[in-house]
């Protein structure tokens, strides 16, 4: 096994049936050089205090459930080093602008509502049998929407974006990137229909352009980009308006 | 306790639970679909496949040769008819994964490109980048979204089945933020719970795969099936057994000893060739490479590290280029987890627990021998893998057999009637008392870690790549005293709202249940098969005992009764397995045999 070093965990404690508020607890840490965090949460929780609640599971990156603040910045627990935090102490709270459950466990009931809101599924452009076969789409093609469609629901990009956290109907950096994956895919005709909501008051318009969701964005989703460019398509949305009755997007 | 009466309740909703749930609505808009599971859907353990899914694509392929694969993969031990239904349902369910908007990597023409992948003949693995499970499961989540009629039950952890009047009636589940109990009652329960890595020491497998949904099931009468046969994946992280994808290989990587030679050429898998071949060497099937990394390790030509021995997995000749666009995610969990940049370094590797070949016995209509219940994905054992799988035949089992047991589920819960409310509701309340017991238990001092950990160092020796009867007996008699002392866990939350460790006590029960069936499904299977093989005097397969499924049943606190059902042959009788050079000679003798047998 490799050399062993110790350090300190803070954690910010929240349990519903006990406190009124979040109080820090301190844990001493053994840990060794290729330990995560969440790893050492799980030396907490299975050795020192079993009542630590938090989510994990993959341990990899990809399920996004153990997304929490790291000394004040959004991370994924499996993918941040003790190591690297050395000498510590290190600060570990729920993410920031969402509601805590208990301990580091946030609710993700909004985050949910909000994707289910925006149509998240292909609404085909042109109607195809499964004998006809699948859709062309050249590599170009899937280029153009597949890094959005890398977005693994951690929700860091709302822990880190401003706006969300002074208004939590803000539709948000994740939901409007995969938005934009789907009026991005050549295989879909929804555009129109999703553009309402990204038109609306809580869609990309509230977005302050700080940037910062796609700085902490563990899959370079970069939803900054995203927002960005329906801000464009809703600018033009809302020119073409003016010039024609109906409305009409290209 | 609030109740919700459904038609069809799904447990888990990965994949496979997910798949099943779509094709419930489509196919009856008016049944109720109650989908529980305890996580949300997007965080199932599906999420961590990485390399593809199999169907015949190209023209030159065919379904004789992807179902002569898939049953000398196995060994012999799959059930034909139902591999003969999976490949010819499998391109069907590709096709509709791209309508549904999954991003298939694709060739210049735009068409869905497919890769080389251990053990198959000829390339058909649909893939995604290196994160086909990923994308597969949020295609399935999102496009589930579509219908009105799936209710979802998330982070909801599913307690018991109800059972009543020789039928499934529903489930009992704790919603996990409250602690409150639900009564899910429904006319047709489809268990898609994934598999159960978790009872061994390291393994690829995400927290949550606890073999919850297998335990249930087993602790209501129905056997497991093929439960010795565990897959240990021979490329992993070593200290997490986090997964590099076969894929890998399937791109042209190699395994390299300490010597840096290719060792797989002294194991029947030769001759290695500086291109990949089909079926040969590094792309040979899970368990014959894992089985090679053991022999190795006893030559002494594996390579000391802090966690154990490994041998190198070399990527460097693939160029970063290339290794970006089709294994970026291995690129960035080499350097970001080892400090490894796999285009300068080869990484460095050995086998985990990666897969539950075995699981509840269902038909090829995913029916259960307990009226109403199904199982379809890992949890289940349809009969397509044998004792051993092929890489990529999982994720697209999750489809066909995802669609099979939403359509079947459906129809019985069409023809049936919600049973009696009272009993249900009685027997929910005795479901409720029994999972409660488990916070409210006197002091017993035993630590739910403690205990998992033994179990899973015990299985890993015993029930590890190579076995002994002496090893898988103290295994058997280890299991038994940690089930004795599982009675006095206890537990320093006794609150309600998200109380995790409640829910890893119960998760223990269920782990040490299915760890049991697997070691004395072990011990009682007297020869070698597949991923099952032994050291003491049974090295060989044996056809004229053991051409069986191994079925183990449920005995409460006593040990399970192994009894042993046919395997369907159709079109292939037991042959050599063989593969490299040998293997395609072996192939050309096979298809004489098959032609005879047909006549």
């Amino acid at each position: 096994m490799p050399n062993s070093r110790h350090i300190e965990i803070q954690v910010l404690r929240y349990r519903p049936e006990q406190e009124s508020e979040p109080v820090w607890q301190s844990y001493d840490v053994e840990f060794t050089d290729d330990m995560s965090v969440l790893q050492g949460l799980q030396h907490i929780k299975d050795d020192l205090d079993g009542s630590l609640s938090f989510r994990w599971s993959c341990r990899m990156a990809i399920c996004g459930s153990c997304g929490m603040m790291i000394n004040d910045k959004p991370h994924l627990s499996c993918q941040t080093f003790l190591r690297d935090l050395m000498p510590g102490p290190v600060r570990i709270e729920a993410l920031a602008h969402l509601p805590i459950e208990r301990d580091l466990v946030v609710s993700v009931d909004g985050f949910v509502k909000k994707l289910e809101g925006i149509k998240p599924y292909i609404i085909p452009k042109e109607p195809r049998t499964l004998e006809q076969g699948e859709y062309l789409q050249t590599p170009a093609q899937l280029e153009r929407f597949e890094q959005y469609a890398s977005c693994i629901n951690c929700m860091l990009c709302y822990a880190a974006c401003p706006q969300f956290g002074l208004d939590p109907d803000f539709t948000g950096p994740g939901v409007l990137a995969l938005l934009h994956r789907y009026n991005a895919d050549s295989r879909d005709g929804g555009r129109d229909e999703r553009m309402q909501i990204v038109n609306a008051e809580e869609g990309v318009w509230s977005c302050t352009a700080v940037g910062y969701c796609s700085e902490v964005c563990p899959k370079h989703v970069d939803p900054a980009n995203a927002v960005n460019q329906n801000k464009v398509n809703s600018a033009k949305d809302y020119f073409l308006r003016l010039l024609t009755p109906k409305g009409v997007s290209q | 306790m609030e109740i919700f009466r459904a038609d069809v309740a799904i447990v888990g909703a990965g994949g496979a639970g997910l798949r099943a749930a779509i094709a419930v609505a489509e196919s009856d808009p008016t049944l109720s679909i109650a989908l529980i599971s305890k996580v949300y859907p997007m965080r199932s353990h599906t999420v961590a496949a990485e390399g593809g899914a199999a169907a015949v694509t190209q023209a030159h392929d065919s379904l004789a040769a992807h179902f002569h694969d898939t049953v000398a993969g196995g060994d012999w031990l799959c059930e034909q008819d139902v591999v003969e239904f999976f490949v010819g349902q499998a391109h069907r369910e590709m096709v509709q994964m791209e309508h549904w908007g999954c991003p298939w990597s694709r060739t210049d023409d735009g068409h869905a490109n497919v890769r080389a992948f251990g053990g198959m003949k000829i390339e058909r693995t649909w893939f995604a980048a290196d994160k086909t499970g990923f994308h597969m499961l949020h295609t399935l989540f999102q496009t589930s979204i579509k219908a009105p009629s799936i209710r979802r039950f998330d982070e909801h952890f599913c307690a018991d089945l109800i059972v009543d009047e020789g039928r499934v009636q529903g489930v009992v589940a704790i919603e996990i933020a409250t602690g409150q109990f639900r009564l899910i009652q429904a006319k047709s329960v489809i268990i898609a719970t994934g598999g159960a890595g978790r009872v061994f020491r390291e393994n690829t497998n995400g927290g949550i795969v606890t073999g919850d949904g297998m335990a249930l099931a087993y602790r209501h009468g129905v056997p497991l099936r093929d439960m010795e046969f565990v897959q240990y994946h021979p490329t992993c992280m070593p200290g997490t057994g986090l997964l590099f994808t076969e894929a890998c290989r399937g791109e042209g990587g190699f395994l390299l000893n300490k010597d840096g030679y290719r060792y797989l050429q002294d194991y029947g898998l030769g001759p290695a060739e500086p291109t990949p071949r089909n079926k040969a060497m590094e792309l040979g099937p899970r368990d014959r490479l894992s089985q090679a990394y053991w022999h190795e390790k006893q030559k002494g030509r594996t390579i000391p590290g802090p966690h154990g021995e490994v041998v190198h997995l070399d990527l460097r000749h693939l160029g970063e280029k290339k290794l970006r666009e089709r294994l970026p995610q291995i690129y960035e969990l080499a350097v970001e987890y080892l400090g490894v940049d796999p285009a300068h370094e080869p990484i460095p590797v050995l086998p985990a627990v990666h897969y539950t070949m075995g699981g509840i016995t269902a038909n090829a209509k995913t029916e259960s021998s307990l009226p109403g219940l199904y199982s379809v994905g890992e949890c289940s054992s349809v009969g397509i893998h044998g004792a051993n799988r092929l890489g990529s035949n999982s994720l697209t089992e999750l489809l066909v057999f995802g669609k099979v047991a939403g359509v079947q589920a459906a129809d019985y819960a069409k023809r049936t009637a919600h049973g009696n409310d009272r009993t249900i509701a009685s027997l929910a309340k005795d479901a409720q008392r029994r999972a409660e017991s488990v916070v409210s238990r006197p002091s017993g001092g035993e630590r739910i870690a403690t205990l998992r950990r033994e179990m899973a160092k015990s299985m890993e020796d015993g029930c590890g790549i190579y076995r002994t009867a002496a090893t898988m007996q103290a295994t058997c008699e280890t299991l038994a005293e940690l089930k004795h002392r599982y009675r006095n866990v206890q537990l320093d939350d006794k609150s309600k709202a998200w109380n995790t460790e409640w829910l890893l006590a119960i998760e223990l029960g269920y782990l040490l249940d299915v760890a049991q069936a697997m070691a004395h499904s072990a011990l009682n299977r007297r020869e070698s098969r597949g991923s099952h093989q032994r050291l003491d005097g049974f090295e060989a397969r044996d056809d004229a005992n053991y051409l069986a499924h191994s079925l183990a049943c449920y005995r409460g606190a006593d040990a399970p009764r192994i009894e042993y059902g046919p395997v369907r042959i159709t079109s292939s009788p037991p042959g050599t397995r063989a593969y490299g050079a040998a293997g395609e000679e072996a192939d050309r003798k096979a298809k004489e045999q098959e032609v005879a047998y047909a006549k």
